[in-house]
C-alpha cells in the first residue's frame, strides 16, 4: 500500500508492505536512523517516537497506522541551525547517557512526558519513563536531565 | 520480528467495519490500538489474513454521563480514560486503573475495547469493570446486544463475541461518591500484575487469579453479612485457580489476593 507520513515536517510517501512496522519505515524509508530497535517486543522503549505529538513505541505500530499522521523522531527535535532541543541539551549537561543506545527513545518519551506534565517531581519522572529501559546509567542522571529540562532546580 | 503477511484495510464507519468482518469471517481481525494484537502477530502466535483498522471511528471515542449510566466508547484510549473529568468524577476506579496499565507509550495506543476483547486474565481494566457491575455493548449483523461483564469473560482470551461482531461501548452505573481502591502487585514497574485487586464499594474484582478476571464472591458475601474487613479479606482466594509459576506460585498468589484485598478494602473505606 502507499503510505504518506509527515516525518519531522517532511512528507515521505512510499509504497510499502501492509505489514511494515513504523520503526522500519522511519529507518529505511525516511532515513531517520536515530530511532533504535532494542527488544522488538514493546518492552524497552528504545524505538519511542512521537506520533501526532505523543510518545509511542514504533516497533508496535504499523506504518499503515501512521498513514496521514505526523511523526517526530530525535532528528526532528534539533532546530534548523543545529540548536539542541532543551531536553537534548539537558541530557548532555546532566550526563543522562553512557552508551547512548536508549537515549533517542528516552528523550522522545521525556518530551512527551513534559508536554503532559511540564513540572514533574522526580517520582513522576520515574513513573513517566517506566516504559524506557536503560542498562547503563541507573536512571539517576536521566531523572536529573528531565528535571533540568523542565526548568526546575536539580537536587544533587 | 515482522508479522506474517496480511491485508490492511481501514473502516471509515462502524457499518464498513461490520461489512468487512462479515465478508472475511474469522480470517479478519479488528485492529484498535494494536498493543495486544501486533505483539502476538510479530511472534506469529496470531496470523489474521485481514486487519480491519478501526482508527477512523471517532464515533467510538467518548466518555459521557447519561442519567445514572457512564458510557465509554470502545476505542477510548487508556490515556484518555485516565485524564477524563467525567470518568474521574463518576467512575474514578476506572480512570485510576487506566493510568496503571503498562506505561505512557502503551496508554497512548491501547484502548479499553481492545483490552476487554483481548480478555487477558491479567488485564487490569477487565477486573475493574467487573467490580463496577459493567456491561459491554456489541454490534453485529444481527443487531446490538448487551453482555454483562460477569458473562463476558469465558476463559483465557475467550469471550462470547462472534468474529463478525464489534464491541462498541462499555456502560457502568455511576459510582459517584462510592469508596474505591486498586492494588496492583508487580515485580518491575511496567509488568503486568502478578495479582491485582479492584474494589468498588463492597465489590471486589481480582486480576490474574484464574483463567478470567473474577469477583471475590466469598469476600463480598462476608462483607454483606457484616463481617469486618480483615475477616472478609481472608476469603479472597476462595474459588480462584491462579497459575503456578516459578516466580509466583499459586499459593503465593492466594496469599497476595488476601493481603491486597484487605489493603484495598481498607483504602476504599477510608
Ligand atoms: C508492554 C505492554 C505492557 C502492557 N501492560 C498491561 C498491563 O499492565 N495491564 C493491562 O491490563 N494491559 C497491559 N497491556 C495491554 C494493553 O492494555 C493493550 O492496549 C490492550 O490489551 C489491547 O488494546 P488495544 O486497543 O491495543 O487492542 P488491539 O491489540 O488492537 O486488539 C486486541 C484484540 O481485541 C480485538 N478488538 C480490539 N478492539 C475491538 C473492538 N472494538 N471490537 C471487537 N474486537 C476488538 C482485536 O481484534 C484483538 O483480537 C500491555 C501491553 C503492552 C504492549
Ligand atoms: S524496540 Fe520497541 S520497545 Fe523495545
Ligand atoms: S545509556 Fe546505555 S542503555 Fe541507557
Amino acid at each position: 500500500m502507499r503510505v504518506t507520513i509527515e516525518v519531522n515536517g517532511r512528507t515521505v510517501s512510499e509504497e510499502v508492505e501492509d505489514r511494515m512496522l513504523l520503526v522500519h519505515f522511519l529507518r529505511e524509508q525516511a532515513g531517520m536512523t536515530a530511532t533504535n530497535i532494542g527488544c522488538d517486543t514493546t518492552s524497552c522503549g528504545a524505538c519511542t517516537v512521537l506520533l501526532d505529538g505523543e510518545s509511542v513505541k514504533s516497533c508496535t505500530v504499523l506504518a499503515a497506522q501512521a498513514d496521514g499522521h505526523a511523526v517526530t523522531t530525535l532528528e526532528g527535535l534539533t532546530g534548523p541551525d543545529g540548536d539542541l532541543h532543551p531536553v537534548q541539551r539537558a541530557f548532555r549537561e546532566q550526563h543522562g547517557l553512557q552508551c547512548g543506545f536508549c537515549t533517542p527513545g528516552m528523550i522522545m518519551a521525556s518530551v512527551s512526558l513534559l508536554a503532559h506534565n511540564p513540572k514533574p517531581t522526580r517520582e513522576e519522572v520515574r513513573t513517566g519513563l517506566e516504559g524506557n529501559l536503560c542498562r547503563c546509567t541507573g536512571y539517576h542522571n536521566i531523572v536529573n536531565a528531565v528535571v533540568d529540562a523542565s526548568g526546575q532546580e536539580v537536587a544533587q | 520480528m515482522i508479522p506474517a503477511q496480511f491485508r490492511y484495510q481501514r473502516a471509515n464507519t462502524v457499518e464498513e467495519a461490520l461489512a468487512a468482518l462479515a465478508e472475511h469471517g474469522d480470517e479478519a481481525k479488528p485492529l484498535a490500538g494494536g498493543h495486544s494484537l501486533l505483539p502476538l502477530m510479530k511472534l506469529r502466535l496470531a496470523a489474521p489474513e485481514v486487519l480491519v483498522d478501526l482508527a477512523p471511528l471517532d464515533e467510538l471515542r467518548f466518555v459521557r454521563l447519561d442519567g445514572d449510566t457512564v458510557r465509554i466508547g470502545a476505542l477510548t484510549r487508556h490515556h484518555d480514560l485516565h485524564g477524563d473529568g467525567v470518568l474521574r468524577e463518576h467512575a474514578p476506579l476506572l480512570a485510576h486503573v487506566a493510568g496503571e496499565v503498562g506505561d505512557q507509550q502503551v496508554r497512548h495506543r491501547g484502548t479499553i475495547g481492545g483490552s476487554l476483547v483481548h480478555a487477558d486474565p491479567a488485564a487490569d481494566l477487565a477486573a475493574a469493570l467487573l467490580a463496577c457491575d459493567g456491561t459491554l455493548v456489541a454490534r453485529g449483523p444481527r443487531g446490538e446486544r448487551e453482555i454483562p461483564a460477569t458473562e463476558f469473560f469465558l476463559g483465557p482470551f475467550t469471550t462470547p463475541l462472534e468474529p463478525d461482531e464489534l464491541l462498541t461501548e462499555v456502560r457502568l452505573p455511576r459510582q459517584t461518591g462510592r469508596g474505591w481502591a486498586f492494588e496492583k502487585f508487580t515485580r518491575r514497574a511496567i509488568d503486568w500484575a502478578i495479582v491485582g485487586v479492584a474494589v468498588c464499594g463492597q465489590s471486589v474484582g481480582l486480576v490474574n487469579m484464574a483463567g478470567t478476571p473474577l469477583r471475590a464472591s466469598a469476600t463480598e458475601r462476608a462483607l454483606a453479612s457484616g463481617a469486618p474487613i480483615a475477616e472478609a479479606a481472608e476469603l479472597a482466594a476462595e474459588g480462584t485457580s491462579p497459575v503456578d509459576e516459578p516466580h509466583a506460585t499459586a499459593e503465593y498468589r492466594r496469599h497476595l489476593a488476601r493481603v491486597l484485598t484487605a489493603r484495598a478494602l481498607e483504602a476504599a473505606a477510608a
